[in-house]
């Protein structure tokens, strides 16, 4: 068998996995299958089991229940340095004693290729840094560094190449530049990436797909735009973007929509965008959705009355508002400076309004601050 | 308070200078002016005066040429056998032992709270007839029946890896500590099995950990002679009891010089070629 994985290709497929650590199960029963030639983000907060889901596919640690299959081959078992597949480290775990050229030619020369120089001279050209194969790792900046650890994974064209945490070294700058250099790399190359963050931003500038986890398991899988436009849960409609959350109670259907009352007003959305299991829901509202008005105005869509300006923060291409509602919640509004209207003032009394179909559902037991905690030490890390 | 700061460092400096140049520079040269003198023509023994005799090095290294050869023998073979002890205990410690890491350290160092005279004779007693190591050796047909180990090289050579033992885990254990495990995590994800990734990535991150161990264990035990004295016999000696006989039994205080620059120059030499060998300014 393990002499077969290492040329095994496919989907990468994890079925029921369960690792635990005494008692504490940091991922819980989870199963995934991956595409073969995607570009997959593993999503969530520190602690999240995003980290082991990926050590487990290197082969680092093992599960304690399920199985991991690339392609047919069963690689649950299979040594880290018996499977086709490689990672780009967190803090790039480049080799210090040896030249950036015989860093990226290590795996090349122990599965004993031949045409080392000519492959690493590739991969050299391909992240731009020719100039450097001599030099040590100590002697190159981070995004350098950051780099040639990419270089020295995508070299021996794995079936899978998995990038823990890649850019969190990295200024917000740096970060930005590399996030597009990466997908254009990924497309170049064609090869599965499994790219595993706590930052949304980067998982949705990169990923075709999502999957956001929370305490070992999958919340929701999907495209970037699915998982921002539909959250089934609180924890993904906080913990990608910002959301507006507010109680109601499904009153009854129009057609294909819903009628829920929200503290006393009617708002409708569409039924296949409720997660909602009972008559009780959190109505979703991305802050962006929003739209205010001054009392007395007559919009389309969704309304509600009785707002006033609590807040108001000019940002430039945006202008964000804080608008406490008569129930006593605040919501976050943000409006585009894009028509020549001037912000609206402190105090104003307002409606917000908004498109029904931008409406997402979600169970109305839910803790709707699931998501919004900031973990100090990823405060730390940014 | 109002110290210009360019001679802060001259003040730190001082003390440090102050104490190698009366205790050391002083003594050094004072061994230098006894090494080419010779005895006074019908002067008591002990009583010599300056001939610059240079002859006294050619003489003093000629009598002495297998004692010269013994010590780098031995303290070459301490030292291998040092190290082969030490670095899978340094990488252990390093490595492989959790939360018992600092307890193990402590033990490294433990035998420091003993004298060293005294462990050596200790070693005395392990390696006598009445200990267990002769009578078990002999039991298992590892050792002929008749033989004993105390008053032997292997002796003086056990004796020498022992106590050198802390010097050699020591720095293997910093350097090995310092190796961070991802990188050794990549050699295995870059298709390294564990003996390749050991080969190719620990080893080259613990040389500098290897130089400074061997270093401290090769260099005293060449100028070593308690070991020998203790627990070895006339046919093991070292270059280090020639010089203490010669010092403090024949009183012949220029050929006990000679002798002793002949084995810092020698030394010196020997360390000079090897950390060119081991290259060590090429590692971070």
């Amino acid at each position: 068998m393990s002499k077969d994985s290492i040329s095994a290709r496919g989907d990468l497929k994890l079925t029921r996995i369960t690792k635990s650590y005494g008692d504490f199960n940091a991922v819980d029963d989870l199963t995934l299958t991956i595409p073969k030639g995607s570009f997959f983000a593993l999503l969530g907060p520190s602690g999240c089991g995003k980290t082991t889901t990926l050590r487990m596919v290197a082969g680092l640690e093992e599960p304690t229940v399920g199985s991991i299959h690339l392609g047919d081959t069963d690689i649950t078992t299979t040594r880290p340095y018996q499977r086709p597949i490689n990672t780009v480290f967190q803090n790039y775990a480049l080799f210090p004693h040896l030249t950036i050229f015989e860093n990226i030619a290590f795996g090349l020369r122990r599965r004993g290729i031949k045409d080392v120089k000519e492959q690493v001279d590739k991969v050299l050209n391909l992240v731009e840094l020719p100039h450097l194969a001599q030099r040590k790792p100590t002697q190159l900046s981070g995004g350098q560094q950051q780099r040639i650890a990419l270089a020295r994974a995508i070299v021996n064209r794995p079936a899978l190449l998995l990038l823990d945490e890649p850019l969190g070294a990295l200024d917000l700058k740096l970060r930005r530049q590399m996030q597009i250099e990466l997908k254009w790399i990924q497309r170049e190359v064609g090869l599965t990436f499994v790219h595993v963050t706590h930052d949304q931003e980067e998982a949705m500038t990169m990923a075709d797909t999502i999957a956001v986890m929370n305490e070992g398991k999958i919340e929701q899988m999907g495209s970037p735009a699915d998982l921002y436009d539909n959250p089934k849960t609180a924890f993904v409609a906080n913990f990608l973007g910002q959301s507006n959350l507010i109680k109601g109670k499904i009153e009854g259907n129009d057609g294909d929509n819903l009628v829920v009352d929200l503290f006393g007003q009617k708002i409708s959305m569409p039924k296949n965008r409720s997660h909602a299991v009972d008559n009780s829901m959190y109505a979703g509202i991305r802050p962006e959705k929003f739209r205010i008005s001054l009392l007395g105005t007559s919009v389309r869509g969704n309304q509600l009355t009785g707002g006033r300006i609590e807040d108001v923060s000019y940002i430039g291409v945006s202008t964000q508002y804080v608008v406490a509602m008569p129930w006593g919640q605040e919501v976050m509004v943000f409006e585009q400076n894009d028509d020549g209207v001037p912000p609206f003032d402190k105090g104003d009394e307002v409606n917000i309004s908004w498109e029904p179909n931008f409406t997402f559902g979600l169970r109305g037991d839910e803790d709707i601050e699931a998501g919004t905690e900031v973990n100090p030490e990823e405060l730390e890390e940014e | 308070m109002s110290l210009p700061k360019v001679r802060v460092p001259y003040l730190l400096l001082f003390p440090g200078f102050a104490f190698l140049f009366t205790f050391f520079i002083l003594p050094i040269i004072n061994l230098a002016q006894t090494s080419t003198q010779t005895p006074i023509a019908g002067g008591d023994t002990g009583q010599y005066e300056q001939t610059l005799a240079f002859s006294n090095y050619v003489q003093a290294f000629l009598d002495n040429k297998e004692q010269f050869g013994r010590s780098f023998l031995y303290a070459t073979l301490a030292t291998v056998l040092a190290l082969a002890i030490a670095y899978p205990l340094a990488y252990a410690i390093a490595f492989k032992s959790g939360k018992f890491k600092n307890i193990l350290l402590v033990l490294v160092v433990a035998p420091f709270f003993t004298s060293f005279l005294l462990r050596t004779i200790a070693w005395k007693q392990i390696l006598g007839e009445e200990g267990f190591v002769v009578p078990g050796l002999r039991s298992l047909h590892i050792i002929g029946q008749q033989t004993t180990l105390t008053s032997t090289s292997v002796a003086v050579v056990a004796g020498m890896t022992y106590n050198f033992l802390p010097f050699m885990t020591l720095p293997l254990y910093a350097s090995l500590e310092r190796i961070d495990p991802r990188t050794i995590e990549a050699a295995g994800d870059l298709y390294a099995n564990g003996i390749t990734a050991f080969r190719r990535v620990t080893v080259p991150l613990s040389m500098p950990g290897v130089v400074a161990g061997t270093l401290l264990t090769f260099i005293p035990a060449a100028g070593d002679y308690v070991n020998a004295a203790i627990l070895g016999s006339p046919n093991t000696k070292m270059i280090g009891n020639v010089i203490e006989s010669r010092y403090f039994k024949i009183v012949d205080y220029p050929t006990a010089a000679a002798l002793s620059f002949t084995l810092m120059a020698a030394i010196l030499i020997l360390v000079t070629l090897y950390i060119r060998k081991a290259g060590t300014e090429e590692l971070v």
